[in-house]
């Protein structure tokens, strides 16, 4: 394989296995302000132990993922110099300074006061302490805003003007609030609360299956399982309308990610079939008649840009168009459950949630991670389909790359992969260990030797 | 020079990024020097240890990520071009810098037969990662020259850095612990003392040998009267770490800060050398600040960021150490 190709594959997995940990990070912290949001209403009532056994649960998983979040994005702010200097040499101007301002308004933040969220609830008094953890939660989402800022202009650049080759900014409200901003913002805001809320419900649910659920456990639940039923129907709302902003601005993805190899009116919606890129045309189609021109420009008749009017400039179709169909097949699932599990919670109002359907809960065990499958299908579609460029339409990928012998970069991949799968299964394993052992410490039973975290 | 926006700009970004560079270095040097020394401890030594720097460390690194950052956005052909030329132990140092940050939250949270393993990776990492730093010093401090003085120079750091780390994990170790721990520090300390005297000291001579640019700026009357407070407020600083870790009845009166001071004065003088050696160059002999600085108007963008943002950094970093000030308690998540 070529150093461009390697390069690629090698950003593709930091960013893959990067932003596993901010999606979770992202809304589980909202979760947290919650829990203790509840337990301060609830203060003198049995209840408030529940809000506090949630809390002290969920914040040391919040506290991993967001260790593994920081150790991994650090290596993404390296890699854009050691394997893609050309990309800060002609987009530095506008990339750097919304960079910056994610590290000066949102990384200080979230660092500064996580160490009080986490270990300071003895040292501060309460209101500091939930004044730190709003603050982390507030960085958190400040981190996503300034990030996503960076990617949209990547997709749809505004506001700038290129001389000799190199991008300045010229408006920059433009720049920040580019046309897909809005939209890819609330898509990932959402797809964080979904992400997080069914990793709370399914490690919720395999605790109450294992025996080893609290009162904590009950209550984190009916919050996931209220918080994704209400979610997911606004998820699907906002992937349409990120849809239509992309078909306006990069129809070539669509032409992808719906397999329209030539434009034409009235055109069909294929479910499912196989790309095949070298013949120009879907093997296998299962399709529904007029249904892509009604869903994307909502008129049967409308005519639909195919891959054939952007030689050399559309992305490879197959794995958006396979990206595509994993996102929003997972996302039906999700809708399916999270609605079943909100209909079972209403039916059993006031009962023991121990007695919930053997099948829900396992099912809910099942959907633990599938917003990590959507999330990652979703953001392959959006890249792969920004491909072959950088800076959608002016400046190509390739064009960024640094020459390395192809053997440095291959041997750093297999280094990165390697920690990476090893992390992953810690990190799985880990979050099962917790659930399954998962009693608070009281001053009773507290260890006598300091315990660290 | 005329002193115009486009010409202080670049300047004051260079301080900034420098500045935000020695910040880390002193921050999580001590976070990296207490991992390093980690083996040396019990198992309950171990998570008092650990408890003392698990509130800062996140904070910490983030001045890294500041540094870098400002390397990227303001500097970047000079990012493009130190950062490939380091590909490999930028590569290393990512390694060593995730195992050492996620090994802090899975030694406490995997089931117990598993904690052994992460303290060692935690202690790898942390001197993976100091091992990287040392090397990138010394290879950036060469202008990236790859002959053999080059990387015998940059060999040279590279092992040098881990006992400078050491003594400033020392010094935070006298000042957060007590008891018996307090005295490993100190034993700690006076063995690293004299490889971290004898490598300083090194590389100080080596480094004008392997620049002529460095010795220009040094070796001429009367500069190097004007410099000598350099070097010699280094061997001050340095016998007065000697002092106090050979008197541990200093340490009982309340002083044994001074371990930790004196080791960042070192830090910041051998900055502020390096710093006078390489002005006006980003990268020593090929890049100056000018040449590899971005376009005005988004310097401008980000020096308001800068100007708003830093000094709140500052004040909420000050808080976060006050609210921890203090010998190291037990960390827990609950009340």
């Amino acid at each position: 394989m070529d150093t461009f190709t390697l390069s690629r594959i090698q950003f593709g997995a930091n960013i893959s296995f990067h932003i596993l940990f901010p999606t979770i990070t992202i809304a589980l912290c909202w979760f947290l302000v919650f829990f203790r949001l509840r337990h301060g209403a609830t203060r003198g009532t049995p209840a408030a132990l529940g809000w506090e056994q949630a809390y002290y649960f969920w914040t040391k998983v919040f506290a991993l993922s967001f260790a593994l979040g920081v150790v991994s994005g650090i290596t993404m702010s390296f890699q854009f110099g050691t394997n893609w200097p050309g990309f800060m040499e002609h987009v530095g101007n506008i990339a750097g300074p919304l960079l910056g301002y994610e590290v000066l308004t949102a990384f200080f933040l979230e660092a500064s006061f996580l160490g009080i969220m986490l270990f300071g609830r003895g040292r501060v008094s309460d209101r500091v302490h939930l004044a730190a953890t709003l603050m982390v939660a507030f960085g958190t989402t400040l981190s996503a805003f300034w990030i996503l800022s960076l990617n949209s202009w990547m997709q749809t650049p505004a506001g700038y003007e290129i001389i000799d080759g190199k991008f300045h900014a010229v408006d920059w409200l433009a720049i920040v609030f580019n046309p897909s901003f809005p939209y890819r913002l609330g898509h990932k805001l959402l797809a964080s609360a979904l992400t997080a809320g069914f990793l709370i419900a399914g490690v919720s649910a395999w605790q109450l299956l294992k025996g080893t659920a609290t009162d904590g456990t009950r209550k984190a639940l009916r919050t996931a399982i209220t918080a994704v039923a209400i979610v997911i129907p606004l998820q699907i709302f906002m992937g349409d309308l990120h849809g239509l902003n992309t078909l306006e601005h990069q129809p070539a993805k669509i032409a992808a990610i719906e397999g329209i190899w030539h434009t034409e009116k009235g055109a069909p919606l294929t479910l499912f079939g196989l790309p095949n890129e070298k013949e120009g045309r879907t093997d296998h189609a299962i399709q529904i008649p007029k249904a892509a021109s009604l869903i994307l420009a909502h008129d049967i008749d409308a005519e639909l840009k195919g891959l054939n009017e952007f030689p050399g400039a559309h992305p490879p179709v197959a794995p958006v168009f396979w990206g595509f169909r994993v996102m929003v097949g997972m996302g039906m699932l999700m809708l399916a459950v999270a609605w079943w599990g909100a209909f079972v919670l209403v039916r059993r109002r006031g009962q023991d949630l121990a007695t919930l359907p053997r099948l829900l809960l396992f099912t809910l065990v099942g959907m633990t991670f599938s917003g990590w499958v959507a999330t990652l299908a979703g953001w392959y579609v959006t890249e792969i389909g920004r491909q072959p460029f950088l800076v959608y339409g002016l400046f190509r990928t390739a064009d960024a790359v640094a020459q390395h012998p192809p053997g440095m970069v291959a041997g750093t991949l297999v280094a990165y992969l390697t920690v990476y799968v090893l992390l992953l299964v810690a990190y799985i394993g880990v979050i099962k260990y917790m659930a399954e052992h998962s009693t608070m410490p009281t001053a009773a039973v507290a260890p006598p030797a300091p315990q660290a975290i | 020079m005329d002193m115009t926006w486009a010409t202080a700009l670049p300047l004051i970004f260079m301080a900034v990024m420098g500045l935000a560079l020695l910040a880390y270095v002193v921050l999580d040097g001590y976070d990296l020097g207490v991992g390093i020394l980690l083996p040396l401890a019990s198992d309950a030594e171990k998570d008092v240890m650990v408890a003392s720097i698990g509130p800062f460390w996140d904070a910490n690194e983030t001045w890294l990520v500041l540094g870098v950052g400002v390397l990227l956005i303001c500097f970047p052909k000079a990012h493009g071009m130190v950062l490939s030329a380091l590909y490999l132990p930028v590569a290393v140092m990512l390694v060593g810098l995730i195992l050492r940050g996620v090994a802090f939250d899975f030694r406490v949270k995997a089931r117990d037969s598993h904690k052994a393993t992460w303290n060692r990776l935690f202690a790898a990492g942390s001197l993976v990662t100091t091992l990287a730093q040392g090397w990138m010093l010394g290879a950036y401090i060469t202008g990236l020259q790859n002959d053999t003085w080059g990387l015998l120079f940059a060999l040279g750091i590279a092992l040098t850095l881990p006992a400078a780390y050491a003594m400033l994990g020392v010094g935070w170790l006298i000042m957060k612990t007590e008891g018996d721990l307090q005295h490993k520090a100190l034993a700690w300390g006076r063995k690293v003392l004299w490889p971290m005297g004898a490598a300083l000291a090194g590389i100080s001579l080596a480094t004008p040998l392997v620049s002529h640019t460095v010795f220009a700026k040094w070796f001429v009357l009367p500069e190097l009267f004007a410099l000598l407070p350099i070097p010699l407020a280094c061997v001050g600083a340095f016998f007065a770490i000697r002092h106090v870790l050979h008197t541990p009845r200093v340490v009982q009166a309340g002083y044994g800060w001074i371990v930790f001071v004196a080791t960042v004065v070192v830090f910041v003088l051998a900055f502020f050398g390096l710093a006078y050696s390489i002005y006006p160059f980003i990268v020593i002999d090929r890049l100056t600040v000018w040449e590899a600085a971005s376009a005005t108007e988004s310097l401008v963008v980000i020096g308001i960021g800068v100007a708003i943002t830093l000094p709140v950094i500052i004040v909420y970093t000050v808080f976060m150490y006050r609210v921890f000030w203090g010998k190291a308690r037990e960390l827990t998540y609950g009340l």
